[in-house]
C-alpha cells in the first residue's frame, strides 16, 4: 500500500477522489470524454482547461512560499501581462507578443524580488504594492477598455490543441515538468528549503539567500505572466479590472493544500498543482451541480478547511486516539 | 529597543508627509480636512486595532473585511426587514461575530493550522453567508441611523468630529490601554515572541488564542456597524480586500509580522498614513481612476521606504555611539 500511495500525497489524492465521486454524483455525464475535431472534450479536460492558470501560478508562489515569502501581486502581474499580449496581438507575431510579456512578468518578480531580498522588506507588504499599482498599471496599458483581439496565433495558445489536448494544459504539463527539472535535478530546490528554513544559518553556511529569494520571485512572475497570456487568449481580450483578480488567493491555498507551510521550507511541485486541481475540480462541480454561484464560497471554505484537517498531525493524531479507545473498550 | 523605536519613525513620517501635503496644498492642514480624514477611515482605524493583537500575536486575520460585509447586510436586513429593534440587532451581530472568531481560534489552536489559511476559510464563510442573505444592497432608513450619522462635535475653524470618529478614537485609546497596561496585553506579546516559551511560563496559549481571535472578530463586526453608519446601507460586498488595508496600516504603524513587537498607536497612525495618502490623492483630483491606483502603490511604496530607510539609519547611529562608548 505505502508503495502505491506516497505518504506525503495521501490527503490531497483522497480529497481529490472524494471531490471527483461527488462530482459524478451532481453530473453524471462527469466522467465522459469524446474526441471531436481531433481535441478532446468533457468535464475532466475542462477541469484540467480551466485548472491551468491557478496552476501555473502555484507553481511559482509553491516556490516564493518555500523561502518564507508570499506574493500577492500575481493576480495583478497577470492583468498587466494579458494587457500587454490584448495590445501587441494584432500587430506583432507570436513569439514578440511573448517575449514581451514574459518579459513585463520577469519584471515585476525582479521588482519583488529587489525589495524583499535587497531592501529587506516583509514579503507580504512588498507585493501589496504591486497588487495595488499593478491594476492600476494594466488599466492603463488598456485605457481603462476591454481590449479585444483576433490573431489567430495567441487565439490558439488558450484553445487551440495539441495531440488533442488543449494548449494551456499542454503548456501548464511542460512548465511543471520544466520547474521541477531545474529545481529537483539540481540542489537549487535544497538550498531554496534552506533559505526557507532558516535563512541566516543558510546565509552562514553559504547558501546565496538574496539571490535565491530574488530568482524565486522571478519565477513565480513569469509564471503568472505566463497565466495571464492564457488566460487573455483564452477570452481573446483582455480586462484589466478582472483578470486575476483574486487569483493569487486561490494560488496560496493551491500551495498550502499540497501541504507546504507557509512558514517555508519543504516543498512539493507536484502536490501544489494537485492543490490547484483540487480547488477547480470543486468550482466546476458547483457549477455543474445547477446551485445558485452564491454558494460557491461556502462549499469552497468547508472544502478547504476538510483538507486542512485531513492534513493536520493533531487530527490524525485524535482520530488515532479514538481509535485506541475504542480498541480498548472492545 | 535600540535606537529609533518604529512607533516614532512612523510618526516621523506622517508628519513629514503631512507636511509635504500641506506645503502643495495649503488648505489640508485645517480641522475640516483632519475631521474628515478620521470619519473617512473610522472603520479601518477599528479593524487595524484588533488585527495590531492578532498580528503581535504572530499570527493574522485575513476575514476581517468578509465580516464587515456580512455585519452590513445582517444588521440592514435585521432592522429593514425582519423588524428587530436596531439595539437588539447590534448586540446580535456582535455575539456572532464574537462567536465566530472565537470558533476561528478554536481551530487554529485545537488542529495546530496555519492563521493564514483557517482565517481566509472564514474569509470565504462569511463572504458566502453575506451573499446567501442577499446579494443587492438594502438601504437603512431607521431613524437613529440618521441621528447617529448626523452627530458631530464641532472643532475650531470648522472641523467636525463625527460619531463614528469618536467611536474609533475610544476603540484605539481603549486598545493601547488593554496591550500596553493589562496581563492580557503582556500575554499578546509573550505568545508572539515565542509561543513554547510563553506556555512554558504559564500562559494559557489556547485561551489566549481564542481571545485574540475573538477580540479580532468582535472589532470587525463593530467596524461592520460603523461602516453601515457611514454608508446606510448594508451591501454584501462591502470592505472587499479592507484586510489587506488593515495589515498594511498595521505594517506601516511598526508591527513585525513575525509577531512580538508593535503597537496599537502605531497602527492608528498607519492608518492616518493610508488616509493622507488618500486624501492627497483626492485634492490633486486630476488622477483618473487608474493612475490613482499606481499612486497609491508608488506613495505606499515611498513610506516603507523611507521607513526602511530610517530604521537602518537609526541603527547606524546606534552601532556608532556604542563603538564610541568602547
Amino acid at each position: 500500500m505505502t508503495a502505491l500511495l506516497p505518504r506525503r500525497g495521501l490527503a490531497q489524492i483522497l480529497a481529490l477522489i472524494v471531490i471527483l465521486a461527488v462530482d459524478r454524483v451532481v453530473s453524471p455525464q462527469f466522467f465522459d470524454l469524446r474526441l471531436q475535431d481531433g481535441r478532446l472534450f468533457g468535464s475532466l479536460i475542462d477541469v484540467l482547461n480551466r485548472g491551468t492558470p491557478v496552476a501555473l501560478l502555484s507553481l511559482g508562489m509553491v516556490l516564493v512560499i518555500a523561502t518564507r515569502g508570499i506574493d500577492l501581486s500575481v493576480g495583478a502581474v497577470m492583468a498587466i501581462c494579458g494587457a500587454i499580449a490584448a495590445s501587441l496581438a494584432d500587430g506583432h507575431g507570436l513569439p514578440v507578443v511573448l517575449a514581451a510579456t514574459l518579459g513585463a512578468g520577469l519584471v515585476c518578480g525582479l521588482w519583488n524580488g529587489f525589495l524583499v531580498a535587497v531592501l529587506g522588506m516583509q514579503p507580504i507588504v512588498a507585493t501589496l504594492i504591486l497588487m495595488v499599482a499593478g491594476r492600476g498599471i494594466a488599466q492603463l496599458i488598456t485605457e481603462g477598455r476591454i481590449v479585444t483581439f483576433s490573431s489567430p496565433d495567441l487565439v490558439w495558445l488558450g484553445n487551440g490543441s495539441v495531440l488533442g489536448l488543449p494548449v494551456p494544459i499542454v503548456i501548464a504539463l511542460g512548465m511543471l515538468i520544466l520547474t521541477g527539472a531545474v529545481v529537483r535535478g539540481s540542489a537549487l530546490g535544497l538550498l531554496i528549503e534552506a533559505t526557507g528554513g532558516n535563512a541566516r544559518a543558510s546565509e552562514l553556511a553559504g547558501v546565496g539567500t538574496r539571490a535565491m529569494i530574488l530568482a524565486v520571485y522571478v519565477w513565480c512572475g513569469v509564471c503568472a505572466a505566463l497565466a495571464g497570456v492564457i488566460a487573455a487568449a483564452d477570452i481573446m481580450g483582455a480586462d484589466a479590472n478582472n483578470a486575476g483578480l483574486w487569483l493569487e488567493l486561490d494560488a496560496i491555498l493551491a500551495v498550502v493544500i499540497g501541504g507546504t507551510s507557509l512558514f517555508g521550507g519543504r516543498f512539493s511541485l507536484v502536490l501544489a498543482v494537485l492543490g490547484a486541481l483540487i480547488i477547480q475540480t470543486m468550482n466546476t462541480g458547483i457549477l455543474l451541480s445547477g446551485y445558485p454561484p452564491e454558494f460557491n464560497l461556502l462549499v469552497k471554505a468547508v472544502v478547504v478547511l476538510a483538507v486542512l484537517l485531513l492534513q493536520s498531525p493533531k487530527f490524525s493524531g485524535l482520530a488515532g486516539i479514538a481509535a485506541r479507545l475504542r480498541r480498548t473498550k472492545a | 529597543m535600540k535606537g529609533l523605536p518604529p512607533v516614532l519613525i512612523t510618526a516621523i513620517v506622517l508628519v513629514a508627509g503631512f507636511a509635504a501635503c500641506a506645503v502643495q496644498f495649503p488648505n489640508i492642514a485645517s480641522t475640516r480636512v483632519v475631521g474628515n480624514l478620521l470619519t473617512d477611515n473610522a472603520f479601518l482605524g477599528i479593524v487595524a486595532t484588533g488585527m495590531t493583537f492578532v498580528i503581535i500575536s504572530g499570527g493574522i486575520d485575513l476575514s476581517v473585511g468578509s465580516v464587515i460585509g456580512f455585519t452590513t447586510v445582517f444588521v440592514a436586513l435585521a432592522i429593514e426587514r425582519w423588524g428587530v429593534p436596531p439595539l437588539v440587532a447590534v448586540v446580535a451581530i456582535l455575539a456572532l461575530s464574537a462567536a465566530f472568531g472565537a470558533a476561528m481560534g478554536t481551530v487554529i489552536h485545537v488542529f495546530d493550522l496555519p492563521p493564514f489559511i483557517v482565517t481566509l476559510a472564514g474569509m470565504f464563510l462569511a463572504r458566502g453567508a453575506s451573499f446567501l442573505l442577499s446579494t443587492e444592497s438594502v438601504p437603512i432608513t431607521a431613524p437613529i441611523y440618521s441621528t447617529v450619522s448626523d452627530f458631530a462635535l464641532r472643532m475650531p475653524a470648522g472641523g467636525r468630529l463625527t460619531a463614528i470618529a469618536i467611536i474609533m478614537l475610544a476603540i484605539v485609546i481603549g486598545g493601547a490601554l488593554l496591550l500596553h497596561l493589562t496581563r492580557f496585553g503582556a500575554n499578546v506579546y509573550a505568545l508572539g515572541g515565542s509561543r513554547t516559551t510563553a506556555s512554558l511560563m504559564g500562559v494559557a496559549v489556547g485561551k489566549m488564542t481564542i481571545k485574540i481571535y475573538m477580540l479580532s472578530s468582535l472589532l470587525a463586526g463593530i467596524a461592520g456597524i460603523v461602516f453601515s453608519f457611514y454608508t446606510s446601507a448594508g451591501y454584501s460586498l462591502s470592505a472587499v480586500g479592507v484586510e489587506l488595508d488593515t495589515i498594511a496600516a498595521v505594517v506601516i504603524g511598526g508591527t513585525l509580522l513575525t509577531g512580538g513587537q508593535g503597537s496599537v498607536i502605531g497602527t492608528f497612525l498607519g492608518v492616518l498614513i493610508q488616509g493622507l495618502i488618500q486624501t492627497y490623492i483626492n485634492f490633486d483630483g486630476t488622477l483618473s481612476s487608474w493612475w490613482t491606483k499606481i499612486a497609491t502603490g508608488v506613495l505606499l511604496f515611498a513610506f516603507i521606504a523611507l521607513q526602511q530607510g530610517l530604521v537602518v539609519l537609526a541603527r547606524r547611529t546606534v552601532r556608532k555611539s556604542a563603538g564610541a562608548a568602547t
